[in-house]
């Protein structure tokens, strides 16, 4: 008996890992935008769920093949989010924040409803089934794990691009000190836009991995949008060690207490200890120093 | 090299500078000079291009600087290094280097320039993987200088290169200043610390209450009956 349990116990360890991976690439998107821009995207769920239309229509509907459908969608996706940054947010970036955040709310209404008229509330799948790995007596989905190895792959690509290059460089330099970049020559207002197509890229990379494990429907954002925001405010909105950290202790949480409950109260611990966090390091995990 | 002609500027309603005009020539270190809110750091800002004046002309080699958009202005050869140094403190001194190179010009010679800078602050290499905002104020000071170097300009803004330093310190700055001048830059600087920038300028203007009140050579400047019992004490 103690045996079996154990195994449960580790599966759903390596499970809240590979979904620690993808909340990670969620969270990442989202943390990169407020840390450069400094605007919090309400509405970045509702761009994984155009991705996660775009990857049915495009592999189901088309027949277009899933790699090419996948890198259209993660083009696609940057595509509006260089969008949504040149009609809604570049307007209000001398607005009060809580514009900003109306406004980006605003648009998750308006992406809700404009997909329920356009797709309806029917929910759709690729209709494709991944199988499912059986390590002795665990089960571990191949869709979970071609998930979380693309989403490491996409964050570690991320890194090199912000460590590496000049226009990484100054997305990391605008974040800390934004007033002097025209003194380096940056133009602030092609880092914004850089950085929305960025963030957008990554929300459609995450609907292409998402499109295998959930059905789509307009109102799957609320399934991953919640989720995202508390992990990137209990990482630290702009910090992306602690954001990156807070995913795999969000994800942990809602695995484990999956495991011996239902999953729906491994939701409800995770939001309840992201609550008392509140309480005890309203900076983040990883608050700052200065 | 740089002229600016009866230029007013200032932050929405509230007016810094009146009517200022001045010059730098090539190979010339110029010095500002001036009581604290005179508008010394408004008159650098504007150069820049991180203020816009509201009346008035400025040419850099010819070049209007006013019809130039503030992030193009270095590319015509102009660094400033700011006010409180404003390095990016959560990034290494190489990064913070590396931003310095920002405009397509510079890149390609960065490593030469990198190499150009760690041979006139050798201490700054000694330190090049450490986090900018761990250095001490002294070496932030080189890390701001070096980072405008970076751009390969041929004039250098400095904008209250000694304050918050330590008076040794601030010798060491001023020392700085000098080994900058004798790779051939042009400098134009801002200080507070009249008696030490005298030492290493060619000429100064004295800026106070937005408007320039007198200027000459460094060495008649120190003489001058005004300056030494405003500035100087004695």
């Amino acid at each position: 008996m103690a045996d079996i349990f154990d195994i449960y116990l580790l599966e759903a360890l390596i499970n809240g890992v590979l979904l620690g991976g993808v909340l990670a690439l969620l969270a990442l998107g989202l943390n990169l935008v407020f840390g450069v821009i400094d605007v919090v995207w309400i509405c970045y769920a509702e761009l994984i769920m155009l991705g996660m239309y775009g990857m049915f229509f495009l592999f189901h509907q088309y027949h277009v093949p899933f790699l090419l459908s996948a890198m259209i969608c993660i083009a696609g996706v940057g595509v509006l989010g260089m969008v949504l940054h040149v009609v809604v947010i570049a307007p209000l970036l001398g607005a009060a924040p809580i514009n900003q955040f109306l406004a980006t709310g605003g648009v998750l209404f308006f992406l809700q409803s404009a997909a329920t008229v356009m797709f309806g509330i029917d929910f759709r799948n690729l209709g494709i089934r991944l199988p499912v790995l059986a390590v002795s007596e665990m089960f571990i989905s191949y869709a979970r794990l071609l998930a979380f190895g693309v989403a490491l792959a996409g964050m570690v690509v991320l890194y090199l691009f912000l460590a590496r290059t000049y226009t990484g460089t100054a997305i990391r330099a605008i974040a800390q000190d934004r007033q002097i970049m025209p003194l380096m020559g940056v133009d602030a207002r092609r880092i914004y836009l850089v950085t929305s197509a960025i963030g957008g890229a990554l929300a459609g990379l995450a609907a292409t991995l998402l499109v295998l494990q959930y059905d789509v429907h307009p109102f799957i954002g609320l399934t991953f949008g919640p989720t995202t925001f508390m992990i990137c405010v209990l990482g630290g909105l702009g910090n992306m060690v602690g954001v990156f950290i807070a995913s795999f202790v969000f994800a942990e949480i809602i695995s484990v207490s999956g495991l011996y409950l239902d999953l729906e109260w491994g939701y409800v611990f995770a939001f309840g200890f992201f609550i008392a966090m509140m309480f005890v390091r309203p900076q983040g995990l990883l608050a700052r120093r200065t | 090299m740089l002229q600016l002609r009866d230029i007013d500027a200032g932050y929405g309603s509230f007016q810094a500078l009146f009517g200022i005009s001045l010059e730098v020539n090539a190979g010339e270190a110029v010095g500002v000079i001036g009581p604290n809110g005179a508008g010394k750091t408004t008159l650098m800002r504007v150069i820049s291009g991180l203020i816009r004046p509201v009346r008035g002309s400025m040419q850099m080699e010819g070049a209007d600087l006013i019809a130039t958009p503030a992030h193009r202005i270095v590319e015509l050869g102009i660094a400033h290094v700011p006010e409180n140094r404003r390095l990016f403190p959560r990034m290494t001194v190489e990064d913070n280097l590396r931003m310095g190179a920002f405009i397509p010009a510079a890149r390609p010679k960065f490593r030469a320039r990198l190499e150009f800078v760690y041979a006139l602050f050798p201490r700054l290499s000694e330190r090049r993987s450490q986090l900018a905002g761990t250095l001490s104020g002294g070496e932030q000071q080189m890390c701001a200088i070096g980072r405008a170097l970076m751009s390969e300009p041929r004039l250098l803004l400095l904008d209250e290169p000694s304050a918050g330093l330590a008076p040794v310190i601030v010798q060491q700055v001023f020392g700085l200043v000098e080994r900058i001048r004798a790779s051939g830059l042009t400098v134009l600087i801002v200080e507070q610390n009249v008696r030490q920038v005298l030492r290493v300028v060619d000429r100064a203007y004295l800026l106070e209450a937005g408007t320039l009140r007198a200027s000459g050579d460094a060495g008649a400047l120190m003489q001058s009956e005004t300056i030494r019992e405003a500035y100087l004490g004695v």
